[in-house]
């Protein structure tokens, strides 16, 4: 059987070689925890918000890489710190300033990313540099597989517990506010599940194509479909088949994995802006559709 | 309900001034009153949702989770990917929670809900594909599944068609009859004078409060507008200053 399997270029390179399976392992964690948060950072319009927050990253974790080396713990909880620790200033910032807060998030954005890139050079060579602004979703080993499968588990739990808070949270907030005291809960729980899963996909893809994999298969999923357990469903599915499509493009065509996965997700997004039924290029073409947004 | 010198503002800027009066459980009220005149104001605090500057207000026997409120539709995402049919149903948070799941009997209530306000078989429908006046027709069924002794309406029928209005005038008689109470800020007062007995016109103090008719004189209106002057919202600062002074 492996060796009729063996013989496809599509299952070949995931039945001969271990890190090409723990590549697909990762994505497939990610595609089912990190893809669904996105879905609602999508929706509650704040997907730049996770840009910025995957580079509030990078400094806690540069700092787990001065003190320890490439170590998985010390990486994950200075990228956890540091995550949650941008999150709570820049929200208080745009509250309590006259700053508004996409150039508070832009600020932190940009201190983030200069002052983790210099902390790793302070140290490292450019190839931990690489390691930590790409990604190594090609060496995931037995730990950081584990913690990718953890972060995961945890996300998708805190998803289907507080699936009914989230979605009133970013349908109408005020309304929430009004008939439950959970509303506080939904928006931290939210942002710590956010800081979770960017710090997942920062093992795998870096910091700088963390939100690629919550972001992008979100985003085509809604030019889809216009409920939200479906568009939950849909997104992971398309953020499965981009991670499978981007891993096998980068060993036949000897490509970068991670620039290669986030690129097929980007390209499932172009195809969808085109040809899906709520894209406004589909609605004009096809008079005889009629569907409602 | 009571008011008691109820004083009510943002920032200490006040909006509506040293209110004086009492709702009885079960009326139908309407507030109108010019722009800026703090109608909105007065009934975010009947909500709770905003402290008085000075004085009291009492709501005896109804708590803040007891009130439905529907506000102007300013924080509501309705491209939010969500069916009509489980957008309406959070109105029965009070019943569901967070967690629990819907039964037979309060699905059967959501389709009622669904049905008095006109939008039978749009359940399936996305939200966002509801027209304004669907739109405000699904909001009146999330309130209705609220169930609350006490209704707050902030110029409900803003933007939307004549058909609406009656249907959704409709409902509102239909709650007052089931004994709730009904507190709308409106701007049409000849929808007033035919819906609402009650009425409190207000041009930043109380200018008439009490039977429609007499309230919605001619002297009465034209008090109220000159009380509001330019209609700018700074003005209302001076006439206080005596009461600041006084604090």
């Amino acid at each position: 059987m492996s060796d009729a399997l063996s013989a496809l270029p599509l299952f070949s390179p995931f039945v001969e070689f271990a890190f090409m399976r723990r590549a697909l392992a990762g994505c497939l964690a990610l595609s089912l925890g990190a893809t669904p948060v996105g879905v609602f950072l999508m929706l509650r319009r704040m997907s730049l918000a996770g840009d910025a927050m995957s580079h509030a990253i990078l400094p806690g974790a540069a700092i787990g890489y001065l003190v320890a080396g490439l170590s998985l713990p010390a990486m994950t909880i200075g990228g956890l710190l540091a995550g949650l620790a941008v999150a709570v200033l820049s929200g208080g910032v745009a509250r309590h300033t006259v700053i508004r807060e996409d150039t508070s998030l832009a600020t932190f954005y940009l201190l983030s990313l200069s002052a983790g890139v210099l902390i790793i050079s302070l140290r490292g060579s450019s190839v931990d540099l690489l390691h930590v602004l790409f990604g190594s979703v090609l060496a995931l080993d037995d730990a950081a597989l584990l913690l990718l499968a953890g972060f995961a588990s945890l996300s998708i739990v805190a998803l289907a517990i507080g699936l009914r808070l989230f979605v009133l949270e970013g349908c109408d907030p005020a309304f929430l506010a009004r008939i439950s005291r959970l509303g506080p809960l939904a928006h931290y729980g939210f942002l710590v599940l956010l800081v979770l899963n960017l710090v997942a996909g920062f093992h795998a893809l870096g910091t700088l194509m963390a939100v690629g994999i919550m972001i992008l298969p979100a985003a085509a999923a809604r030019l889809w479909v216009c409920n939200i357990g479906p568009l939950l469903l849909m997104a992971s599915g398309l953020a499965i088949a981009g991670s499978i499509t981007g891993l096998l493009l980068s060993y036949h065509i000897n490509l970068p994995a991670g620039p290669a996965i986030v690129l097929t997700l980007g390209a499932l997004y172009l195809l969808s802006l085109a040809i899906g039924p709520l894209a406004p290029l589909a609605s004009r073409w096809r008079s005889g559709w009629h569907f409602e947004r | 309900m009571r008011f008691d010198n109820l004083t009510l503002g943002y920032n200490r800027h006040p909006a509506v001034h040293h209110l004086h009066g009492e709702v009885t459980a079960g009326s139908r009220l309407a507030i109108v009153g010019p722009n800026g005149a703090g109608k909105s104001t007065l009934l975010k605090a009947i909500a709770g949702e905003l402290r008085p500057l000075q004085g009291r207000l009492e709501r005896h026997g109804v708590q803040r989770h007891q009130i439905a409120y529907l506000t102007q539709q300013a924080t509501l995402d309705s491209s939010f990917p969500i069916l009509v049919h489980d957008f309406v149903a959070m109105g029965l948070w009070h019943k569901i929670g967070a967690f629990s799941g819907l039964d037979q009997a309060l699905r059967q209530r959501i389709l009622q809900a669904l049905d008095r306000v006109g939008l039978s078989g749009l359940q399936k429908r996305p939200l966002g594909s509801l027209s304004g006046g669907q739109l405000q027709r699904a909001l009146f069924a999330r309130v209705m599944l609220q169930d609350a002794p006490l209704v707050l309406l902030d110029e409900p029928y803003g933007a939307i068609d004549g058909a609406s209005v009656h249907d959704l005038a409709a409902v509102v008689r239909h709650w007052h009859a089931e004994g709730r109470t009904v507190i709308a800020v409106l701007h049409d007062l000849e929808h007033v004078r035919q819906e609402y007995p009650e009425a409190l016109l207000l041009a930043r103090e109380l200018v008439a409060r009490g039977e429609t008719t007499s309230v919605l004189s001619e002297s009465n209106l034209l008090r109220a507008r000159q009380l509001a002057g330019g209609g700018d919202k700074e003005v209302a600062a001076p006439i206080c200053h005596i009461d600041e002074v006084g604090t």
